[in-house]
């Protein structure tokens, strides 16, 4: 499904990521893992398509399509969705009519019915369920006087209305407490399917208590120096990353 | 009369010649305050920059342009159907209708008014002699409020006062709908000058909307002048809408007189013109007084809007809220001044000011500030100004959604001026600034938005 071969990103001409490589295949969960500082959220906002990212060398192929060469909203409309680390807070912009802005680019692009105001709101109510949100959430302005964990919240339910193919979370666990964590874990597996995949971006192990990765990375210093199952994060869990660095040191 | 200053000759003979031909049928209270707003508009002539309330607003081509008095050109028809697609509210709201200053009774209707309401054109109620009362009501409020000898606008308005609506609600008295007084700007080159005078009677509720809807493009000078006075425990909603066409002159000073314990708000979104200015005054003549004053412009290529607002606090226990937002585009400009005065025994006095820009091209400019003249000790009073651009984080946010570019940005701006239109308090005339909005934005996948 996603292809990373030999990418290079840099911001404000400072290189991040070097030469990184990753194959992620239909219906795997991938987590990505690595200490601060190391790439992690530079790989996200660079395949959500943020502008401030610049591509430097290397080649993203999804879905048989040249990623890098696709504005952000195509991206989006091809099934890309990336969860934000800092969701963003829009004025006077309610969460409803937010998604119902992004909900019919999206069914647009996949040849779908524009749905009305009413059809959204329906579709809107069955996944505030999955995220335990309640409706008042759907008037308020998007994010803004949300908490940290509302805010994460939030992300799960627009990925659960957007349906993507790809999802990209960028430290979503990172600031809940366990009830929050619970809820957004369990919204990331009901997205769980064979046709679908999803890449956690994440400091800690807590998460994938959770949400069972089948593969886990190392991102250290802009590329991925490790890559095993499950059981790294334990590993990465009991050790810490040093020995993760002396590694890299070393080689 | 003094010496015409320059710019002002044209007006005063054409004043003169007036007050000749209206003479017989002008009741002698009115000649006496035409006659002095004129002599004070010929000795003060139009501001130029050096007056401190027009720094920003340079008027020298409002002043080489030589329009006409509305009211010595032959009355424009105006197609019925032409009219009718202005429709913002149900039909049952009472409507007045004017075309370049004049009322036009064939597009207007007057009915279901609870009783002793007073509804009428201004012309009328000057002249029919079956309606003294009117007379008598006018002749007291008529130039108490919007004072010619303080505004020079407000002086030529009232040395040509001819024709506009007149609202009188008595004590105890609602008005369930709102009414709607239109004036339609028609004929090039021609200036109207419409008067609209308010007057709420004790514990009376009105709500009322003023529009402005251009049928031309080319250059027409209007000069509005809105009194309002609202009584004792009334309360008093006013909206205006300003739709005028891309070379208008366009002039309003609104006056809103507060007693005690009597709410009041307005709302005023401005889309055309090419030059607008607003000068509006609110001022508390008794406690517990509540005012709200809001708006929002929308400018594009070079457009100059300039809102001068004055509060003035002469009592204690009075609370004033602003919110003016400005989107800017094209090479348009916007000028706020907003003065908040709280006089030595106004104590417990609650004001609250915020003025916003939004700029969406490099090209634009704006001059924004707040006057806070405050004489009194135990009071609340805070202002902020901001400017700034669409955040490019939200922008990409958006777009990570699968909104492009120009979607996004629709958006968000949507989401700027959202503040000002939930302060609306009727749902029409929200949903109609909404799509007003949404086209001058341009059109969008899902223009069927929600909010």
């Amino acid at each position: 499904m996603l292809s990373i071969r030999d990418l290079s990103v840099g911001v404000d001409d400072k290189t991040i990521l070097r030469h990184l490589n990753l194959e992620v295949r239909a219906g795997e969960v991938h987590a990505v893992m690595g200490p601060n500082g190391s790439g992690k959220s530079t790989l996200a906002q660079a395949l959500a398509g943020h502008p401030a990212y610049t591509v430097l060398g290397g080649e993203v192929t999804y879905l048989g399509q040249n990623l890098l060469a696709m504005p952000a909203e195509a991206r989006a409309r091809a099934g890309v969705f990336l969860a934000f680390q800092y969701p963003i807070e829009i004025a006077g912009v309610s969460n409803a009519a937010f998604l119902k802005a992004g909900l019919n680019e999206i069914r647009a692009a996949r040849g779908q019915e524009e749905l009305d105001a009413m059809e959204v709101l329906e579709l809107l109510e069955q996944k505030l369920a999955l995220v335990e949100m309640d409706r008042s959430f759907l008037n308020r302005p998007v994010n803004e006087g949300f908490s940290g964990g509302e805010k994460k919240r939030n992300e799960i339910l627009q990925m659960a209305v957007l349906e993507p193919k790809l999802a990209i979370l960028d430290e979503t666990d990172s600031g809940l407490d366990i009830d929050a964590l619970k809820i957004v874990a369990q919204g990331v597996n009901r997205l769980r399917r064979p046709d679908n995949a999803i890449i956690l971006v994440t400091h800690y192990q807590r998460i994938l208590q959770y949400v069972e990765p089948d593969h886990v990375h190392v991102l250290f210093d802009g590329h991925i120096v490790k890559s095993a199952g499950k059981e790294l994060a334990l590993e990465l869990e009991r050790k810490g990353y040093d020995w993760i660095k002396d590694e890299a040191a070393a080689a | 009369m003094t010496t015409a200053l320059a710019g002002t000759d044209r007006y005063l003979e054409e004043f003169e010649r007036l007050e000749r031909r209206d003479a017989p049928r002008t009741p002698a209270w009115l000649a006496e305050l035409r006659r002095s707003a004129m002599t004070r508009f010929v000795q003060r002539g139009f501001p130029t920059t050096r007056d401190e309330d027009w720094r920003y607003t340079n008027l020298s081509s409002l002043t080489a342009t030589p329009f006409q008095t509305a009211s010595s050109l032959p009355a424009h028809a105006v197609p019925a159907a032409r009219v009718n697609r202005l429709r913002i509210g149900p039909d049952a709201w009472p409507r007045l209708v004017f075309v370049d200053g004049r009322y036009a009774p064939e597009h207007s209707s007057v009915k279901q008014l609870a009783r002793g309401v007073r509804l009428s054109s201004l012309a009328e109620a000057i002249s029919d002699d079956e309606t003294l009362v009117d007379q008598e009501l006018i002749g007291r409020h008529l130039g108490r409020y919007a004072r010619p000898d303080s505004d020079v606008f407000a002086a030529l308005n009232t040395a040509f006062v001819q024709d506009g609506a007149v609202l009188y609600v008595p004590a105890e008295t609602t008005i369930a709908t709102p009414v709607e007084v239109v004036f339609l700007t028609t004929e090039p080159g021609a200036l109207s000058q419409p008067r609209i005078l308010v007057v709420a009677g004790p514990n009376a509720r009105a709500t009322v909307v003023e529009r402005y809807v251009g049928f031309t493009d080319q250059a027409c000078f209007v000069n509005a002048v809105t009194e309002m006075a609202v009584g004792t425990g009334a309360s008093v909603e006013h909206y205006v809408l300003q739709e005028q066409g891309a070379s208008t002159f366009h002039f309003s000073t609104l006056h809103a007189a507060l007693e005690r314990d009597s709410a009041f708000s307005t709302c005023e979104a401005t889309f055309g013109a090419r030059l607008a200015r607003t000068t509006l005054t609110m001022r508390f003549g008794g406690e517990g007084g509540r005012g709200s004053l809001s708006g929002l412009y929308l400018t594009n290529d070079h457009q100059h809007v300039d809102h001068h607002v004055t509060v003035d606090h002469a009592v204690p226990r009075c609370s004033s809220r602003q919110l003016y937002k400005g989107v800017l585009d094209g090479a348009s400009r916007a000028v706020f001044d907003g003065r908040v005065i709280v006089r030595r025994d106004a104590q417990k006095t609650d004001a609250a000011q915020t003025n916003k820009h939004l700029l969406l091209s490099d090209g634009v400019e704006v001059d924004s500030k707040p006057r806070l003249e405050i004489f009194a000790d135990d009071v609340k009073c805070t202002h902020g100004a901001a400017e700034g651009q669409l955040a490019p984080e939200a922008i990409f946010y958006l777009r990570s959604r699968g909104l492009d570019e120009r979607a996004a940005r629709r958006l968000l701006t949507l989401g700027f001026v959202r503040e000002v239109i939930d302060r609306i308090g009727v749902e029409s005339i929200r949903s109609y600034l909404d799509r007003a909005i949404e086209l001058r934005l341009g059109t969008e996948r899902g223009s069927k938005e929600m909010a």
